[in-house]
């Protein structure tokens, strides 16, 4: 049997973190949660991970961003999805196609409240992309 | 802390070169305290002998307070204050012919202030620290209105957001259920249905705090200021906390003579719910929470220890601002809106008191709040 993806979910409320476990290990996926920064990093550190979900905004407003930055710096094929909430708060939106200087490190940004199939597409999408 | 001085500047006027030079000369030194903001006001005075250049000065220079000689060799104060169309500063119009006429054309014109000459240094300094005061309180009440539009705003923008984060949860464990992910069994969805109850409890409690906070804020809480038993109080809240605290077996201990205190029951409610709630939310299993009454005089000490998770030294200073909610390991599954520190402290804050906060992370809390006067005197209450 195909060993099963692990996604490294970055999330502070429980219960949105809980659901992702949910929705992804009914996919087949084993998830890594993080409800912080720093409990992210240390399995970003590890590498033992094949794609990450981060939320935008954890302990630091861009703690997302920093953790994308972190990953594609050391782990430039593995998939990375931003979750955030920024665009529809704040009007400011994150378009990874205008970012002309690339300094968005993330393959996807998903805005919440993120439908569940639309975060499976994402991902299938670029496991395929990376194969 | 020392705050900047406010400098104004001024513009004098007068084509008597002795007029500019002690103008300059009185104002330059001279500086009016507010003590109600603790701000200094001072001034900056540049001084022009004729019509034309004094209109291009008034341009250019945008002044705050403008000192004008009415008789000027090439146009009069009013052709000048006719010519400018913006008038962001305040006039104040010397005049050796004193007449009415004048008096009410300029003002038509928008003088604030007049001077008959000959004057004197105290004269010229008693008009402008009128004119002075006068726009300080105008820019003073605009900044206090923006401060207050800003503060307004993003208390609005984090309840908006605090509201979502449990809609999003419910919305998304609703959907889970809608896919059956796990299966047709009743039974597999239980906790998605627990957890999303226990958030729209949480949801109900913000908005319900958030009523409270705002009719304290407002001051539009109508208090019934009354003698009453605090022991009777603190008890009859205590029970409602009872299976709350037993499902998780929290013992409630409380320590207190009968006393009558004068005071707004609901606030007293208020206080005791929010600290024995917090009290018993951020326990451990098996903990307790003892609640201890002091009375010292007309003082009152209401102090709430717990056997709970305890308070980082550094996340202590954070505690009573609005939507604090403290994040460790431990919290995480704990709801709370991060208003009900907020509100005792407001409630404090009116019987002016204090609360005092003793916390030892992973060992317990302690807060104490100290209530002066509000203890009534033996025998008086009963009597009532």
């Amino acid at each position: 049997m195909e060993k099963k993806r692990k996604i490294l979910v970055a999330e502070d409320d429980s219960d949105m973190m809980e659901q992702m476990n949910i929705y992804l290990e009914s996919n087949d996926y084993r998830v890594l949660k993080a409800y912080t920064q720093e409990e992210a990093e240390k399995i970003i550190d590890s590498g033992d991970f094949d794609a990450a979900v981060l939320d935008l905004m954890l302990e630091n407003p861009d703690s997302g961003f920093i953790l994308s930055h972190k990953i594609k710096k050391n782990f430039p094929d593995k998939p990375v999805i931003i979750v955030t909430s920024v665009a529809k708060e704040t009007g400011v939106y994150f378009d990874k196609n205008a970012d002309s200087n690339n300094w968005i490190k993330a393959d996807a940004i998903i805005q919440k409240e993120l439908r569940f199939e639309q975060l499976k597409k994402e991902l299938e999408n670029l496991f395929s992309r990376s194969k | 802390m020392n705050k900047p001085e406010i400098k104004l500047k001024v513009i004098i006027v007068d084509d008597e070169h002795g007029m500019c030079a002690g103008g300059e000369r009185c104002l330059r030194n001279y500086v009016i305290e507010e003590k109600e903001f603790s701000d200094k006001i001072s001034f900056e005075v540049k001084s022009y002998n004729n019509g034309k250049s004094a209109v291009e000065a008034i341009k250019t220079e945008q002044p705050d307070i403008l000192i004008l000689d009415y008789k000027l060799p090439d146009m009069n104060g009013l052709e000048i204050l006719e010519s400018v169309e913006d008038k962001k500063f305040l006039t104040i119009i010397i005049t050796a012919f004193a007449s009415l006429d004048v008096a009410i054309a300029a003002t038509k014109k928008g003088a604030f202030d007049f001077l008959s000459k000959p004057f004197t240094p105290e004269e010229l300094r008693e008009s402008v620290k009128k004119a002075a005061k006068s726009l300080y309180t105008a820019r003073k009440m605009k900044s206090l209105e923006e401060e207050k539009k800003q503060v307004r705003f993003e208390f609005i923008s984090i309840l908006a957001h605090e509201l979502k984060s449990p809609l999003a949860a419910i919305e998304g464990y609703l959907r889970l259920i809608d896919e059956r992910v796990r299966g047709e069994s009743l039974e597999s969805y239980d906790q998605m249905v627990k957890r999303s109850i226990e958030r729209i409890n949480s949801m109900r409690k913000l908005i319900a705090d958030i009523i409270d906070l705002t009719k304290l804020e407002s001051g539009r809480k109508k208090r019934n200021i009354e003698t009453f038993d605090i022991k009777d109080l603190i008890t009859r809240t205590a029970e409602g906390f009872s299976n709350y605290a037993a499902k998780r077996n929290i013992k409630i201990n409380l320590s207190c003579e009968s006393f009558y205190v004068k005071a707004d029951q609901t606030d007293m409610e208020m206080l005791v719910s929010n600290f024995l709630s917090n009290a018993i939310k951020y326990n451990r299993d098996g903990g307790s929470v003892n609640i201890d009454v002091k009375i010292s005089d007309k003082n009152i000490s209401l102090i709430f220890s717990d056997t709970g998770i305890g308070i980082k030294e550094e996340d202590l200073k954070k505690l009573f601002n609005d939507f604090v909610r403290i994040k460790n390991e431990y919290t995480r599954e704990i709801e709370g809106s991060g208003l009900g520190l907020s509100i005792v402290k407001k409630i404090v804050d009116y019987y002016g008191g204090n609360i005092d906060v003793k916390s030892e992370y992973g060992k317990g809390s302690v807060f104490s709040v100290n209530l002066a006067n509000i203890a009534e005197e033996v025998g008086v209450g009963k009597e009532i």
